[in-house]
């Protein structure tokens, strides 16, 4: 049980190795890696938008509430700022990512290797961690940090559309505390976060669906493992960072 | 080559989107942020005893107008005071130069801030002057305990009195 994890955890960083490896000749092809970064990225603009507004809806009713019972309610742009820029952004989008673009990416993946799509390319001297792995994994690392920001930016007129428009707290309140508190390190934080993730979400998606079963079995194994293994990756990896941000 | 064009306009796009979502948060939201097409500024100095919790990028005030910021906070081991260094908006450049400086507090529990108090002299400051006049943070922890060690100690008196 344990050898098997820490075989699969093994194969799964020199697996990234390889992937990287291959990553320079990839850019030389920025055509693949555009295509990948609209499958990926743009088209999750959509549930992110979406998420985000809900989220930072809901960060402000409940700031709101919290916040008002110690009569502090203009402290709800600081709150809402933080807990977006820190915490929410990064995670609720690289939850949502690897749900949305993750399953995508391994069940394509999983799917070439069952039709011996794969095999194929390797049969024309082509190699498919070149032209099929890498460009799908750097189009994931760049998206997923561009979606953090503009989940973030959404979220924050979320919460100050309930807030201030909603619960009355004082607009110059709400933007002047938040510029007052949040340094540039917190938003660096949620950076170095999103990119963190983008890297996880994307290597399980791209291993998964690499080293799925040749079969319409194997491909729906490969995509729940990548949901469940890069949502724990997510919030593990979310643990330490902030364990070390705040140990700094 | 239609779909390819939308392709390359809808990821053209989102980066762009990405992009600006991130230079708002980077430049927008802290205070102390990166700053598009800074403004003139000068620099002075401030020796003060106790800064209590003032930070990098705190608000320098004069009657409550904001008009520069805590730009560095150093230590001064020849007379142990700390030392730190303002950055004041270059169209605020008639401050006397006996003007006296104090640390307060925004709010009961609020930030720290520097308010400026202005003096009466006929020369300003500049680049690299110094503010003589300085008054350090009330820590209110230290004025909470002398209160309550006042009151304890007139308690006590009280009883003995008795």
């Amino acid at each position: 049980m344990i050898a098997a994890a820490l075989g699969r955890s093994g194969a799964v960083v020199l697996f990234l190795l390889r992937v990287l490896r291959q990553c320079g000749p990839a850019l030389a092809r920025p055509g693949d890696i555009v295509q990948q970064v609209y499958n990926t990225g743009a088209r999750s603009l959509v549930i992110i938008m979406l998420s985000g507004l809900f989220v930072g809806m809901v960060l402000g009713l409940q700031g709101f509430d919290l916040l008002q019972r110690f009569g502090s309610e203009d402290a709800l742009g600081v709150a809402a700022a933080l807990g977006l820029l820190k915490e929410l952004g990064p995670v609720v989008t690289a939850l949502l990512f690897a749900g949305r673009a993750g399953t995508a990416l391994a069940s394509e993946i999983g799917l070439m290797r069952a039709t011996d799509q794969l095999t194929a390319m390797e049969m024309m001297a082509v190699d498919p961690l070149r032209r099929v792995i890498a460009p799908r994994f750097i189009a994931g690392v760049i998206a997923v940090p561009l979606l953090v920001a503009i989940f973030n930016v959404v979220g924050l007129f979320g919460a100050q559309l309930i807030g201030v428009q909603l619960m009355a707290v004082d607009a110059g309140a709400f933007w002047s505390q938040m510029q007052s508190a949040v340094e540039l390190d917190d938003v660096f934080e949620g950076v170095v976060k999103s990119f963190c993730f983008g890297i996880a979400c994307s290597l399980i998606a791209v291993y998964e669906g690499y080293h799925a079963k040749p079969t319409a079995e194997g491909v729906g194994l490969a995509t729940t493992r990548t949901v469940v293994v890069s949502s724990v990756l997510i919030l593990l990896l979310d643990y330490l960072l902030t364990a070390a941000f705040l140990g700094r | 080559m239609k779909p390819q064009r939308s392709l390359e306009i809808g990821t053209g796009l989102f980066v762009l989107l990405g992009f600006a979502a991130l230079i708002f948060l980077t430049t927008q939201l802290p205070g102390s942020g990166l700053t598009l097409g800074s403004s003139e500024t000068y620099r002075v100095t401030a020796k003060f005893d106790n800064i209590g919790d003032l930070k990098v990028g705190s608000p320098v005030s004069m009657a409550g107008v904001r008009v520069g910021r805590v730009e560095s906070i150093g230590f001064d081991v020849s007379d142990y005071r700390a030392v730190v260094a303002l950055r004041i908006d270059r169209s605020f450049d008639q401050i006397p130069e006996d003007s006296d400086a104090s640390i307060q507090t925004q709010g009961l529990l609020g930030g720290k801030y520097i308010g400026i108090g202005p003096g009466g002299s006929e020369t300003f400051l500049n680049e690299g002057s110094q503010i003589e006049f300085t008054q350090s943070a009330i820590v209110l922890e230290s004025l909470v305990n002398k209160f309550f060690a006042n009151f304890a100690s007139q308690g006590g008196d009280k009883d003995k009195s008795e």
